[in-house]
């Protein structure tokens, strides 16, 4: 995608993360298109047999560069404008197309990558290379300004969706003026559901890289919500809930549940200790890490409990400046 | 490297061909604890591990793991690889053991990206 690269280039500015990861997704759709999804089907053709000046006049009207030459439904040739040149020079517009058509064709396969036609661009220095079907039969040609639009069009539809999404999440704290605004997500996690266990963080993280988090403060929160989300399906009685507060200067996430509750508190925040089955240990948990794991990814962590009641659990982290959520102007003087 | 290049080192097959497979790796850890994963692997990496189960797949998810090796020819059920489509995490199954696929992820340029418990 040497082209793409020099575009940004041209145009001056620092390539962001958010080119990058533009440019490697269209290096992905060149592996995922395939050339029969870009390519111009509905091909004009000639014969070999077909006076120059026929073929001049069929370029004009469709305005093409170049037609490839069928005999008996097979490709012959290819016949491009510079072909033409040569005839007209000579002044034999007269002539047959087999007498100036090139036959040293190179095609491409309908069903192979576009990322193969790319190659074969750059390799063979062709403006244009006929496709073919399994059978060898002509069924289409492409160009790069094809494989161009094909690209744009597949980008187009992969990041409507979840551009949009994200615009209209980014700008939530900028659009809705208050003293104090927060958004608030909450889940209801079920006991022993271990089959789901993560989901609710999943919607989380997700939640927060549509506000526009940075992706080092989504995983923060997202491995701090993730042990405690498997932490209420691990140990409780009945499930729990989850609450993230979202505010432009903070994130507070908070799991509450109706029992068993913890013995002993000070035991439980002891890196190693455990009372986990072997059941959930033998699915990569209860090692006695969650809780320190959470606390090296939060500011700050509460845990009250009371054996017979309920834990509640309380996670916060202030966001540095540059990782705010963007507010309206006049709210910044808020507290 | 990247996972492509990956899956040739470990002579895997990747379970869920439809996920893309360019993305770049950093370096790597090696892990049956899902916690040991999400308080030590920075972002980027491959994840080699024994475990097949679901959780894999989520913890890779919220550590930004970029592609999970499942050793010793183990293959996760398919709720598991069907998550992993749908989260764009490619998953790949290697003959060979843990300590085999360390040895040679590591000879072919991919370092650790565990961090000590202390920090």
């Amino acid at each position: 995608m040497e082209s793409l690269h020099e575009l940004h280039g041209r145009r001056g500015r620092i390539i962001t993360d958010q080119d990058a990861r533009e440019i490697s997704r269209v290096e992905e759709l060149s592996y995922d298109l395939k050339i029969s999804e870009v390519m111009t089907s509905n091909v004009k053709t000639v014969s070999p047999e077909m006076p120059m000046n026929t073929v001049l006049e069929i370029l004009r009207v469709n305005r093409i560069s170049g037609v490839p030459v069928l005999e008996n439904d097979q490709l012959a040739g290819i016949l491009s404008i510079e072909d033409l040149v040569r005839c007209m020079e000579k002044n034999e517009l007269h002539l047959p197309v087999r007498q100036y058509m090139s036959q040293k064709i190179v095609s491409v396969n309908a069903y192979d990558p576009v990322v193969k036609a790319i190659e074969t661009f750059s390799k063979e220095r062709k403006g244009r290379l006929p496709v073919i079907d399994e059978a060898g039969k002509l069924v289409g040609i492409i160009t790069k300004g094809d494989i161009t639009r094909g690209i744009l069009n597949a980008l187009q539809r992969d990041y409507h969706e979840e551009e949009l999404r994200r615009y209209r999440a980014s700008h939530l704290f900028e659009d809705i003026t208050s003293d104090r605004t927060s958004l608030i997500l909450r889940y209801n996690i079920k006991a022993r559901d271990y089959l789901n266990g993560g989901q609710a963080s999943s919607h989380i993280k997700r939640a927060l890289l549509r506000l526009g988090a940075t992706p080092q403060l989504a995983r923060q929160c997202g491995i701090a919500i993730y042990e405690a989300e498997m932490n209420l399906i691990i140990h409780t009685t009945n499930g729990g809930i989850i609450r993230v507060q979202i505010e432009p200067h903070r994130i507070l996430m908070q799991t509450t549940d109706d029992g068993p509750g913890i013995e002993d508190v000070q035991k439980a925040l002891t890196p190693g200790w455990s009372t986990a089955s072997q059941e959930v240990r033998d699915m990569g948990f209860g090692a006695g890490m969650g809780l320190v794991n959470i606390q090296r990814c939060v500011d700050r962590m509460e845990l009250e409990s009371t054996p017979g009641k309920g834990t509640k659990l309380v996670m916060e982290i202030i966001l540095r400046p540059e990782e705010r959520f963007k507010e309206t102007d006049d709210s910044e003087s808020a507290p | 490297m990247n996972v492509q290049q990956l899956v040739e080192v470990v002579e895997g097959t990747v379970l869920n061909p439809q996920v893309s497979l360019k993305h770049e790796l950093k370096g790597g850890c090696g892990a049956d604890l899902m916690s040991d994963v999400l308080a030590s692997v920075k972002p980027d990496a491959v994840l080699l591990t024994g475990l097949c189960n679901i959780q894999v797949v989520r913890t890779a998810q919220m550590a930004d793991v970029r592609a999970i090796v499942f050793v010793r020819g183990k293959k996760p059920p398919a709720d598991t690889i069907a998550l992993a489509t749908q989260e764009g995490i490619p998953l790949i199954t290697s003959p060979f053991g843990m300590f085999e696929l360390c040895g040679r992820l590591y000879q072919a340029g991919l370092h650790s990206l565990e961090d000590p418990v202390s920090n």
